[in-house]
């Protein structure tokens, strides 16, 4: 068998505009920064020093907290991207979930 | 070594706690019927942010984890530390791509990312092979939440010679395996809250405690400086030096990608009720890695307390996963010790218990169901689930027991790079059908085949072993064949992952362009581009309601 049984798929409904293949929003690009922690020589010294502790240590704890910001803002600013239904029963029938089912 | 009755009285009472948490569990926000994977694979689909916070941290964040990062910090020095740069990348990285994949597999009910590539690309043989990767690199991870285990067991003086030493993990995993059995991923949803909750408490009681008592971070840094200078290995060390900084940086960036690619994590994913949920974890699992960070530098507060490892009595080795246990035992009353052993203990539990049932998923959806029994019906799945997840358990047990705990350490590392080799098929596949499917195959094949050789070509000189000894790899011996090599006489040290994973790419990416001129057909793409960007209450999500009784 090489492809899935296409009834099992649920069906688009027909009325509704065709969507981007992709969705753009600028506030993603935010997700890229912490890609800068790969860049060892930026922290990679002794001082300055914090309670202590060797700026290699607390600079890349400090760099957790400046991630959830980014990752954070990021799911404030795109929040009207998501379609979300609150508050509605629980309708899920696992049976039909299942596309393999009646394979 | 004697027994210490106070800390194993707090640890069997605490582990008992949670083992009837773990058979409770199954009627938790109960589904239909649990003999679904739906249902026992992945909990019904509908954990919420809380639930989904504890379970994907209490997944991710090992027993293992927390026991080896200190002890790494302990022998090596910051190298030890590449966990902070790995988990400050990860969660940003896979931000997009999971919700794409919850999004996808949400509305055409893939319960494995293997699934999905078989969806994508028409596929079986792809997904076999994803699977099959998937299944080889989370056995020994498995493994090495035993070793945790066990590390804390023989703290407690439960640390015989022979067969009998082995004895309390034995009847622990018996234990849960029962109840994994029994309820499925919502047991170790359930028990993460209290594994969760003991782990933040120790290791915040330790951070405040232990410097104070060590005489200050100033000192405890000096302390672990004065033991790397007196050392004759020259990479170890509290900051690191020219050579292993790219090393340091491939392994976090390697370690990162790989991460969501593990199955338990997927399970964890997939489990969460919506985008939302997903959405909010990846800003608050972070929580979990400032955790992980302050629990490493209690390796250097090891070295500052003077911390001997253990001799494994069933081994004859000094093992190094008891540093954290015995800088418990030392530094700590016994009844707070007894706390952070259990925190430990439990802590093993949880991921074991997911990565056993996602696992067996894969086994299950695609091997058995796809070459074994294609006309199984979602009760005979959800069975051969739970079966598939008592013996992938007892083959864990099995290779600690008979085999030498050394070698799940080796194989865990060893996993880290072959699971890397299925990025291109499910990472890349998210966004594009644009590799061939027999491209991503080939790929497969030549990044694995490198990444295996170069991982058997790393000596431990520590260890005084020839091959398997780590995965940082000389850049020097780096070569095209052979025949060309672009960076002879380097000193640096580069992920061998990493390396692989190039390969992997970059013969993907030379295979796709000579079948496409060879017009070899491409499969079949059973996904739409809407599919990626379904969300909880969307029409496509819940067709399943107008289709009951169908």
């Amino acid at each position: 068998m090489t492809s899935l049984s296409p009834q099992r798929i649920p069906p688009r409904p027909p009325q509704r505009p065709r969507q981007p293949r992709l969705r753009w929003n600028a506030w993603n690009l935010l997700l890229l920064v912490p890609l800068l922690i790969l860049l060892t020589p930026l922290y990679n010294r002794v001082d300055p020093r914090l309670f202590g502790m060797p700026f290699f240590y607390w600079f890349q704890l400090v760099c957790v907290l400046i991630g959830v910001a980014l990752t954070s803002l990021v799911y404030v600013m795109t929040k009207e991207d998501d379609y979300v239904i609150t508050g509605q029963p629980d309708r899920l029938n696992v049976d039909s979930l299942d596309e393999g089912a009646g394979r | 070594m004697t027994v210490k009755p106070t800390e194993l009285t707090i640890f069997v009472v605490l582990f008992g706690a949670v083992t009837v948490m773990g058979f409770v569990a199954s009627r938790w926000k109960p589904g239909r019927s649990l003999e679904h994977l739906d249902e026992w694979g992945l909990g019904g689909r509908k954990f919420g942010s809380w639930v989904s916070w504890f379970l994907i941290g209490g997944d991710l964040y090992t027993a293992y984890t927390f026991v080896a990062v200190p002890a790494l910090l302990f022998s090596a020095g910051a190298m030890g530390f590449f966990a902070m740069p790995y988990t400050i990348l990860v969660y940003p990285l896979v931000f997009m791509p999971l919700l794409r994949m919850w999004s996808v597999s949400r509305v055409h009910g893939y319960v494995t990312h293997a699934d999905f590539v078989r969806g994508r690309y028409g596929s079986p043989t792809l997904a076999l092979l994803v699977a099959v990767t998937a299944i080889v690199a989370t056995m020994p991870y498995i493994a090495l939440q035993l070793v945790s285990l066990e590390a804390v067991l023989r703290t407690m003086g439960l640390n015989q010679a022979g067969w009998v030493g082995h004895l309390p993990l034995f009847l622990a995993f018996v234990i849960l395996a029962v109840y994994t059995y029994q309820s499925g991923l919502r047991a170790p949803a359930l028990i993460a809250f209290v594994k969760d909750i003991l782990i933040y408490l120790v290791i915040i009681v330790a951070v405040l405690y232990l410097p104070i008592k060590l005489g200050g971070w100033e000192s405890i840094f000096g302390a672990a400086d004065a033991k790397f200078q007196q050392t004759q290995n020259t990479a170890d060390g509290v900051l690191l030096n020219a050579d292993n900084q790219l090393q340091y940086a491939t392994l976090a960036l390697g370690s990162a990608l790989a991460l969501f690619l593990y199955p338990h994590a997927m399970t964890g994913v997939l489990a969460s009720r919506s985008r939302s949920v997903i959405k909010l974890n990846m800003s608050a699992l972070p929580l979990y890695s400032l955790l992980l960070g302050l629990m490493a530098l209690l390796g250097y507060c090891a070295i500052a307390a003077g911390v001997r490892p253990l001799q494994n009595a069933a081994t004859g080795g000094s093992d190094s996963s008891t540093i954290i246990p015995v800088l418990f035992d030392q530094q700590f009353p016994n009844w707070f010790a007894g706390l952070a052993f259990s925190a430990i203990g439990i802590g093993a539990l949880v991921p074991a218990a997911i990565m056993s049932i996602a696992a067996s998923n894969l086994w299950t959806r695609n091997v058995y169901k796809e070459y074994l029994r294609r006309d199984a019906t979602p009760e005979d799945e959800a069975r051969q689930a739970k079966i598939a997840s008592l013996l992938v358990k007892f083959g864990a047990v099995v290779f600690i027991v008979v085999i030498n705990p050394q070698y799940a350490i080796d194989l865990q590392l060893i996993g880290g790079v072959i699971i890397l080799q299925i990025l291109p098929a499910v990472g890349v596949s998210l966004y594009t059908r644009w590799f061939h499917r027999q491209a991503l195959v080939t790929g497969w094949i030549a990044g694995m085949l490198y990444g295996l050789w170069m991982l058997y070509h790393v000596p431990n000189p520590a260890s005084g072993r020839q091959h398997f000894g780590g995965s940082a790899y000389p850049l020097g011996d780096v070569s095209l064949l052979g025949l060309w090599t672009p960076f002879d006489g380097s000193t640096r040290t580069i992920y061998a992952g990493f390396l692989a994973l190039l390969v992997n790419v970059v013969v993907a990416v030379v295979a796709t362009l000579v079948l496409r001129q060879l017009r070899v057909f491409n499969g079949a793409d059973a996904t739409d581009p809407a599919d990626y960007y379904a969300e909880e209450g969307d029409a496509r999500v819940e067709p399943a309601y107008e289709r009951v009784g169908r």
